[in-house]
């Protein structure tokens, strides 16, 4: 299995979403050591380059980097000739001549990342969210949680019922983790207003297969799901012209911990990403046991080492060396 | 009432059949117990994947001769390999686990097939990332020669001259197979 870059989780087959998964199971122990450091990556350099604003996902790529023993050197929106007027792919260029293995962008654009691996000789450019397209490490540690949780009480993270709601139109996070669902087999419900969840764009996006639907009501989409993952409105992203108000927007589809042990029981509660507590979620909801927010840093950390891990690779094969 | 094994390829030649197999696990277990009586500190750990179920062996052949169970664990070497990044392949981890106290213990490393002696290098770096043993041998069941490092094994089932172009191979029961090693001629 060979990767080259790390685009979007609807690039990848099942196969390499599993040995993604599987690899980064196996290196949560890494942080979890007295010495938080594997040789794996010495002497390799790893450039973030965050053209828009993010703390847990510049931090989590920093420190994978740094656990693999890479050299990691950070550039972030405001601080680089882009504000003087240089260009995304001249600003990429001029980094891509350090000779990193791995460029990190994350950026307001969608296909931003796309455009830089087509353009960039040499480097592997892991995609750290590009606009409303994906964000595929996202998606990769969301699944990750779920397993660990999962496996807990000897369940797969195969033939579940995921209830998606919020603002799935902008949301990055939704559509890798819809990928990454559907890679697993499982059915995936969309629940929102019709300006947040649109039926056209579900159908141009993801086709018209049946293991996803959309849900206007809250309590229609719920009933008996497994997961319940609560998408962030995303106010910088103009959610509002796409909703009355916030308050009609809460008074419909507030996820609160009575409507949820009301219609789906045992099923586990995902927020991926920053949240706006009292807006879509309940608080204690988020702070409750069926919450998996707790260990999202951790499974972070570890899913971004292996994604690293599978970009260095060389032209040559495998032998045994015993 | 005999057990049904999975077959191997005909071109595997038994080098070590089940009866020696199991001697030699003996064999080595007594004499790891030989070397130094006093147990307490004493600590058995298989390199993934093909000295787990071995060091599993010992483990419990020296539970059965001491009466009393000693820590064990298991390394995965993969993030310490000094190939990495020169295969095409992705890399697999297998995990590690070693829960026990890691200073001041005397480490029995395990590995089914000692060859170039690079795993074991790399075994040794992972081993230090979690303390500083008092010691550290190396047991192995086939030694089949051929190191590109300064390594040598404590404990040896069996030496076994090889060429290079030739693969050894170790089957167990663990994997539903007769207990056995193999010689292979490359084609």
């Amino acid at each position: 299995m060979k990767f080259d870059h790390l685009l979007a989780i609807e690039d990848l087959n099942k196969e390499q979403l599993v040995h993604l998964i599987d690899n980064s199971k196996k290196l949560i122990e890494v942080s979890e050591r007295d010495i938080k450091k594997v040789p794996a990556l010495r002497g390799r350099t790893i450039i973030n380059l965050f053209m828009e604003a993010s703390t847990r996902t510049r931090s989590s790529f920093e420190l994978a980097g740094k656990r693999l023993s890479a050299d990691v050197i950070n550039v972030s929106g405001d601080s680089t000739s882009v504000k003087k007027g240089e260009t995304l792919l001249d600003t990429a260029r001029t980094l891509n001549q350090m000779c990193p293995d791995i460029l990190v962008v994350r950026h307001k654009s969608s296909g931003a990342a796309h455009f830089l691996a087509n353009h960039l000789e040499g480097v592997s450019v892991i995609n750290a969210g590009d606009g409303m397209h994906e964000h595929p490490t996202q998606g990769l540690l969301d699944c990750l949680s779920l397993k660990c949780k999962l496996e807990e009480t000897g369940k797969s993270i195969e033939g579940l019922t995921l209830a998606i709601v919020g603002d799935v139109r902008h949301s990055r996070v939704a559509r890798s983790n819809i990928w990454a669902h559907k890679l697993l087999g499982n059915k995936v419900r969309l629940i929102g207003p019709r300006t947040l969840v649109p039926n056209n764009f579900v159908k141009n996006c993801f086709g018209n297969d049946d293991f996803i639907s959309t849900h206007t009501s809250l309590e229609e989409g719920l009933e008996g799901a497994d997961v319940v993952m609560c998408i962030r409105l995303q106010l910088e992203r103009q959610s509002e012209f796409f909703i009355p108000s916030l308050q009609e927007y809460t008074n419909e589809y507030f996820v609160t911990e009575k409507l949820i042990s009301e219609l789906a029981p045992s099923a586990l509660l995902m927020t991926p990403g920053p949240i706006n507590r009292g807006v879509e979620v309940e608080s204690a909801l988020i702070d409750g046991p069926r919450s998996l927010m707790k260990n999202q840093v951790k499974m972070g950390i570890a899913t971004r080492m292996a994604v690293m891990l599978s970009l260095i690779s060389s032209g040559e094969n495998n032998e045994d060396i015993n | 009432m005999s057990k049904e094994y999975k077959t191997v390829p005909a071109n595997w030649n038994t080098v070590v059949d089940s009866e020696t197999f199991s001697r030699s696990i003996s064999r080595i277990s007594y004499e790891i117990l030989e070397r130094d009586r006093k147990i307490d500190k004493l600590a058995i750990v298989g390199i993934k994947t093909g000295g787990e179920f071995l060091a599993k062996r010992i483990h419990k052949k020296i539970a059965e001769i001491e009466k009393k169970e000693i820590p064990f664990g298991v390394i995965d070497i993969t993030l310490y390999r000094d190939d990495l990044g020169h295969v095409d392949e992705s890399p697999v981890i297998k995990g590690t686990d070693l829960p026990f106290r890691m200073s001041g213990s005397r480490i029995i490393l395990v590995d089914d097939v000692f060859y170039t002696g690079r795993t074991v290098r790399a075994a040794l770096d992972a081993l230090s990332d979690f303390g500083r043993p008092s010691s550290v041998e190396l047991a192995v069941l086939v030694d089949r020669g051929h190191r590109e490092l300064p390594i040598r094994a404590d404990y040896v089932g069996k030496n076994l001259p090889t060429e290079k172009e030739q693969f050894v191979r170790c089957r167990m029961e663990e994997f539903g197979y007769k207990d056995s090693v193999y010689l292979i001629d490359k084609k």
